[in-house]
């Protein structure tokens, strides 16, 4: 019995994650428009309203300022940092869920010879590019803005990217063991908004009653905002901006660690 | 060549000559050599399984249970290469849960499975790489076009851009969606989704192609455009295996198939060995003014070799159709409607699982 049929051997078997980036790139390529006028415009409208609306109350008060900086200048580095969790939640939630169950895409690409880990990566590469190109648009408002205040801003860009990052792992390993969008509603308002209002994004952590403080320590919004905001005051302590990268980087490899095993779980039954 | 070089060491490699072009596209990296069965299609048996050889998938005992639930209990299957094999079933039989364990995303419970000479559980990759699926559930981005779906499918299997270009130009012409090529799948009627799936399912040339219902519900007319797609894929040497609750489907595509019920297979053979085993040659249906068609089995008791109640009439298991009318009217019977068929796939399923396979 010969086999009937002969093939032309592929060039290689396997598309790798960079595929499913390529996949989700393709998609983004529809609404790529839009995301990119709001990722324009939400920092201007922060940095407006809060900044310079609120910031003329702040400034106006006995300590002029926060920290000895205008209020502009304090908040600039926090609403870079929340905006790239956000971004970074709002693509590793539904999304996720949807290519488990509505849409299937997942079941699609594991019928190919990618693996779970694939998928996983393939999905955060995507997550990255969202998060590290919305935070260049942020950079260039809140530089043109004159709220960067040292060339060590530059490296604020990466420290956000991480922290989005950081987080996107966990809230897709979260994502993927849901079996239906109800938790994710739960996370948006008892998880991401709380952790946005009280981890030194708008003020001061030392603002918190004492018991909260640790609490603001333990979220990774609050060393990402904190690292951020060394590097564009100009005010840059190497040792905790140390400690900042390292705690975010054990977030993201934990995150992805139970990402694989969640969706593995889910997928592969 | 690299991707050659984890058989190197193979008692098989010397016997599998032509066919080793289709027989891997493993990357190279794996080299654990821990299958030293991975014979290609069609190759000399290696001696290592006395049954199933020459077999393109051969499942020995296997088992899938989902926690105290058994899905699948202990099924034999041999498929052939270039052959067109047929899952039949009701609802729950254990298809779809066979169809997922043979495409390796669904690890067994317990039990022997070979594919193309691998083994699922460590060769995966390798052995998805030579599969074509379609799923029971379509699994497309309803986002993209029709065009952009086939392109990033291919580039999962690691297709060249341009590679996959090109035969999502020939597999839409293939699926009569080339006019569709652009349009987002979202809004496209359910049979041309159907046949997106299968057309994206090719975009690797498989060895094997696994169609889970592929027909299930399109039109007539889309069913025929269907099957004569897979008849020719069957001729360019693609193995088909399928699942179905179309009788005729089976009739139409199938060299061979089995029948499942409760996750066993009970009955298997070509269309027509199953029929000459497990029927008459033919069948007289006869329809009643009755609630209750048993009421009437006294009346044509003796007639036939088996009688089975439907709910709408009664099917008489004869070798004679006309013979055993004309017996009916002696007897003074009067039915609503008579009928004389051949007995078909239905009437063996029926026989064997006590129900309509469609329920
Ligand atoms: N992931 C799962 N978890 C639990 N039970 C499952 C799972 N998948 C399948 N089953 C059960 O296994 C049984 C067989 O299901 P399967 O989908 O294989 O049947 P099928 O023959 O394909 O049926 P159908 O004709 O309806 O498609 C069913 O009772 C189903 O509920
Ligand atoms: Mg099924």
């Amino acid at each position: 019995m010969a086999p009937a049929q002969v093939e032309v051997a592929h060039p290689t078997a396997h598309g790798g994650w960079w595929s499913v980036t390529a996949h989700w790139l393709t998609k983004y390529r529809r609404v790529w428009f839009g995301t990119a006028v709001s990722s324009f415009l939400t920092p201007l409208l922060y940095l407006a309203g809060m900044g310079y609306g609120l910031g003329a109350l702040v400034d106006s008060g006995a300590s002029g300022g926060i920290g000895g900086v205008p209020y502009v200048v304090f908040v600039a580095p926090g609403v870079l940092a929340a905006t790239a969790l956000q971004v970074a939640t709002g693509e590793t939630t539904f999304s996720v869920i949807g290519s488990i169950k509505w849409d299937r895409l997942y079941h699609g690409m594991l019928a190919t010879p990618l693996d779970v880990r694939d998928a996983v990566v393939g999905h955060l590469t995507f997550v990255l590019v969202r998060v590290a190109s919305a935070s260049v648009v942020f950079m260039l408002v809140a530089a043109l803005l004159g709220t960067v205040r040292s060339p060590w801003g530059l490296l604020a860009l990466p420290m956000a990217v991480l922290g989005g990052m950081a987080f996107a792992s966990c809230t897709y390993a979260f994502s993927a063991g849901l079996t239906n969008d109800q938790g994710i509603t739960l996370m948006f308002r008892f998880v991401v908004t709380p952790m946005t209002l009280f981890s030194g994004t708008f003020f001061p952590i030392e603002q918190l009653p004492g018991w909260l403080q640790p609490v603001a320590w333990a979220t990774p919004l609050w060393h990402a905002v904190d690292a951020c905001r060394a590097f564009m005051t100009g005010r840059v302590d190497v040792a905790s901006v140390a400690v900042h990268v390292l705690y975010l980087l054990v977030w993201l490899v934990a995150g992805y660690v139970v990402a694989v095993r969640v969706l593995r779980r889910r997928m592969v039954v | 060549m690299p991707y050659r070089s984890s058989r190197a060491s193979e008692p098989t490699a010397s016997q599998s000559t032509a066919s080793q072009s289709t027989a891997s596209q493993s990357d190279g990296s794996r080299s654990d050599g821990s299958r030293p069965d991975g014979s290609p299609p069609g190759a000399p048996a290696s001696g290592r399984a006395p049954q199933g050889t020459g077999s393109l998938i051969s499942a020995r005992g296997l088992v899938k249970t989902f926690g105290e639930f058994t899905a699948v209990d202990g099924i034999d299957v041999d498929v052939r290469p270039g052959e067109a094999f047929g899952f039949l079933g009701p609802n729950g039989a254990g298809k779809s849960s066979t169809m997922r364990m043979i495409g390796c995303v669904s690890p067994p419970t317990a039990g022997r499975l070979r594919i193309l000479g691998m083994d699922p559980a460590s060769q995966g990759p390798q052995i998805r790489a030579r599969l074509g699926v379609v799923p029971q559930r379509d699994s497309l981005d309803e986002e993209l076009t029709v065009e952009e779906n086939i392109w990033v499918y291919g580039r999962y299997f690691g297709l060249p851009r341009s590679v996959v270009r090109r035969r999502a130009t020939e597999l839409l012409e293939f699926a009569q969606l080339s006019e569709r090529a652009g349009s987002v799948v979202e809004p496209l009627s359910g049979g041309m989704k159907r046949r997106l799936t299968i057309a994206r399912a090719l975009v690797n040339e498989p060895s094997i192609l696994l169609l889970d219902e592929p027909t299930t519900g399109l039109d007539p007319q889309a069913r025929h455009v269907l099957w004569d797609r897979l008849f020719r894929l069957k001729r360019e040497g693609v193995t088909l295996v399928l699942t179905t609750h179309y009788m005729d489907e089976a009739e139409q595509l199938c060299d061979r198939l089995v029948v499942m019920d409760h996750g066993r297979i009970v009955a298997q053979g070509s269309p027509r060995s199953l029929i000459e085993e497990h029927s008459t040659r033919e069948v007289l249906e006869l329809r009643f003014d009755a609630d209750d068609h048993s009421r009437h089995l006294a009346d044509v008791d003796g007639i036939a070799e088996r009688v089975e109640v439907l709910p709408d009439r009664l099917l008489l298991y004869v070798a004679d159709g006309e013979a055993a009318q004309g017996e009916v009217a002696r007897r003074g019977v009067e039915p609503l409607s008579a009928l004389v068929r051949r007995s078909t796939l239905e009437d063996v399923f029926l026989h064997l699982t006590g129900r309509t396979l469609v329920d």
